[in-house]
């Protein structure tokens, strides 16, 4: 039982009429683990993960959450999990404080259980002082940090995160991070989709990047990185280049082990920036500006999909 | 075997829960309060005006060799209205707001609540609102000397499944709307039923078709059996307007039910 997958999906896929929005992917997740999906809009991130919440069903293939089958147990499953779906879905009939004490009901709880557990999470999201207050008046942030204590309510086995930063001011997504990262100590079980890079390499364990319905990619933010891209990349940038891209890729090649040119800037990815940086200036190549930088999972994204992330 | 299978699935907990929920809605502020207000007056109204107003021009009635003043006739078929009024009120638009804009049942739905125990839940919240209108309503016809205390007492638990009934009706239809438009066309068609359910003048006095028609129409059977009741003559045919009302509460939880998982699941 304890080293039994929390999630195990085999050729899962989901079709909407004849539109694949999910097509054929395997998945295992571990008690203790943060997972991410990570992929652009329309990648399907949001169809598999309402799958693993039980609130759809698997046009086909086999889905096991908690060591239960997704489809004939779905009551059971979800009275273990926490979900904060992509678009808030608080009550603005209810107060802050009775959107948690409502919430807990549904799951069992009794009364005055569930106040306790509202106010314990009012203050583990630092809302406690508006708990009286109505849901709108309440900034991105507040809500997002809202509805992730509303998954907490029945002290979930599995918490799932469908994009909990986005739209989100920096400070906020900062704040969310720690929160987020204090339920990882706990050893809460993590799933969560994002569009970020930072947020997959601060917040999960292990990623799976989505494209198109399938996955394209699988391992550690590190692994991932060291696997699809070089230590580090260097974005160059020359004036005028939207017209003139391709011969400036041609000019830089053979400086990194690969040359990827972007509308406003050439990607080139090198073991050693500072090696790169005189090979540059050696050639006598005159970028508008040069900047070194870490490779990141957008690098990786960019190399398996040919498109950035965000777009 | 079907109320077993519905026993089996549905917790009573989980239902109550859904019921609190809009509980909570109503202590939250004054604007429910006003709605639910408003909701009351309007039968209250038309008893006062047409059955008081309209019955002094017309005097009594005879019905089925019965005699009485027109109000009398019109306050049951009121009561009837009311019922069916709070029921709707809270299992369309409430119901649809719900369902389509505040994203309510979708949350709901991602904890181990079923939609079969929403369509519970929600069909019992009707029926206190719809019970609060009828309890008041049937407490202003006794003062008035429209029934007797003891019939009021027989009449209200046919009240309630009135409100059973129309709320079933009322979330069925709640789950087939595609928009605000589409209210009218139903306000339409209760404003109808309003009028031509023997509310007014008995259902004998129109065409044989159009009362055929009326017949199976469900305010019908509501005002028939609270008159019935109201007027103190119950006979064997009333068991005939509670089975269609019965069956009309049960078909309509069974299709809202279905028609939640179905928007909500996919
Ligand atoms: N209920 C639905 N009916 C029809 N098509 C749908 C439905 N839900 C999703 N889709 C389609 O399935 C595809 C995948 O959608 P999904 O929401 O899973 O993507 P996503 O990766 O979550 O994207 P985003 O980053 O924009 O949230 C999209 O093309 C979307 O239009
Ligand atoms: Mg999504």
């Amino acid at each position: 039982m304890a080293d039994q997958p929390l999630i195990y999906a085999r050729g899962l896929v989901k079709r909407f009429g004849k539109f694949t929005a999910v097509d054929g992917i395997d998945l295992e997740v571990a008690p203790g683990e943060a997972f991410g999906f990570l992929g652009p809009n329309g990648a399907g991130k949001s169809s598999t993960m309402r799958m693993i919440g039980c609130v759809s069903t698997p046009t086909s293939g086999e889905l096991r959450i908690l060591g239960m089958d997704a489809v004939r147990d779905g009551p059971s499953i979800r009275a273990r999990l926490g979900v904060c779906p992509q678009l808030d879905n608080l009550d603005p009939d209810l107060t802050v404080r009775e959107n948690l004490v409502t919430y807990a009901r549904y799951f069992g709880l009794s009364r005055a259980e569930s106040r306790r557990r509202a106010d314990e999470l009012l203050e583990f999201v630092q809302l406690a002082e508006r708990a009286g207050g109505k849901v709108e008046p309440l900034s991105g942030g507040m809500k997002r940090r809202l509805t992730i204590a509303r998954a907490m309510v029945n002290d979930p086995d599995l918490v799932l995160l469908d994009e909990p930063t986005t739209g989100l001011d920096p400070q906020a997504r900062h704040l969310l991070w720690e929160r987020l990262f204090r339920l990882k100590q706990r050893g809460v079980t993590l799933v969560l989709t994002t569009h970020y890079m930072d947020e997959a390499e601060q917040l999960c364990d292990r990623l799976v990047v989505m494209d198109g319905g399938r996955i394209v990619a699988e391992g550690s933010p590190r692994s991932l990185i060291e696997t699809y891209s070089t230590p580090e990349v260097v974005e160059v940038r020359f004036p005028g280049m939207s017209e003139s891209g391709a011969r400036h890729a041609a000019a830089l090649e053979g400086v990194g082990k690969r040359v990827d040119p972007l509308p406003d800037r050439v990607l080139v990815y090198v073991d050693d920036g500072d090696a790169a940086l005189a090979e540059i200036q050696r050639r006598g190549l005159e970028p508008s500006s040069v900047l070194v930088r870490r490779s990141t999972l957008e690098d990786v994204f960019l190399h398996l999909t040919g498109r950035t992330l965000v777009d | 075997m079907v109320t077993a299978l519905v026993a089996s699935r549905v917790s009573p907990g989980r239902v109550g829960a859904v019921i609190g929920r809009n509980v909570g809605a109503l202590r939250s502020g004054p604007s429910y309060w006003i709605i639910l207000v408003s909701g009351f007056f309007e039968p209250l109204l038309y008893l006062l005006s047409i059955g008081v107003g309209v019955g002094a021009l017309i005097g009594d009635l005879t019905v089925d060799g019965r005699t009485m003043s027109y109000a009398a006739f019109v306050a049951p078929a009121m009561l009837a209205v009311s019922a069916m009024s709070g029921a709707l009120a809270e299992t369309t638009f409430n119901f649809f707001f719900k369902l389509k804009y505040m994203k309510t049942f979708e949350a709901v739905l991602a904890t181990p609540v079923r939609p079969i125990e929403i369509a519970f839940g929600e069909l019992v919240w009707s029926i206190v609102r719809g019970s609060l209108y009828t309890g008041i309503f049937l407490v202003v016809m006794v003062a008035m000397g429209l029934t007797e205390p003891g019939w009021a007492l027989a009449a209200f638990p046919a009240t309630v499944l009135v409100g059973l009934a129309f709320g079933g009706l009322g979330m069925a239809i709640s789950t087939l709307m595609r928009g605000w438009q589409d209210f009218d066309l139903m306000g339409t068609g209760q404003f109808a039923l309003f009028l031509f359910s023997g509310t007014f003048s008995p259902v004998r006095d129109y065409p044989a078709a159009v009362e055929v028609l009326v017949q199976l129409t469900p305010l019908y059977h509501a005002v028939e059996l609270v008159r019935g009741l109201c007027m103190g003559v119950p006979g064997w045919g009333l068991l005939g307007h509670v089975a269609y009302l019965a069956a009309l509460a049960g078909a309509g939880v069974w299709f809202a039910s279905r028609r939640l998982a179905r928007v909500l699941c996919d």
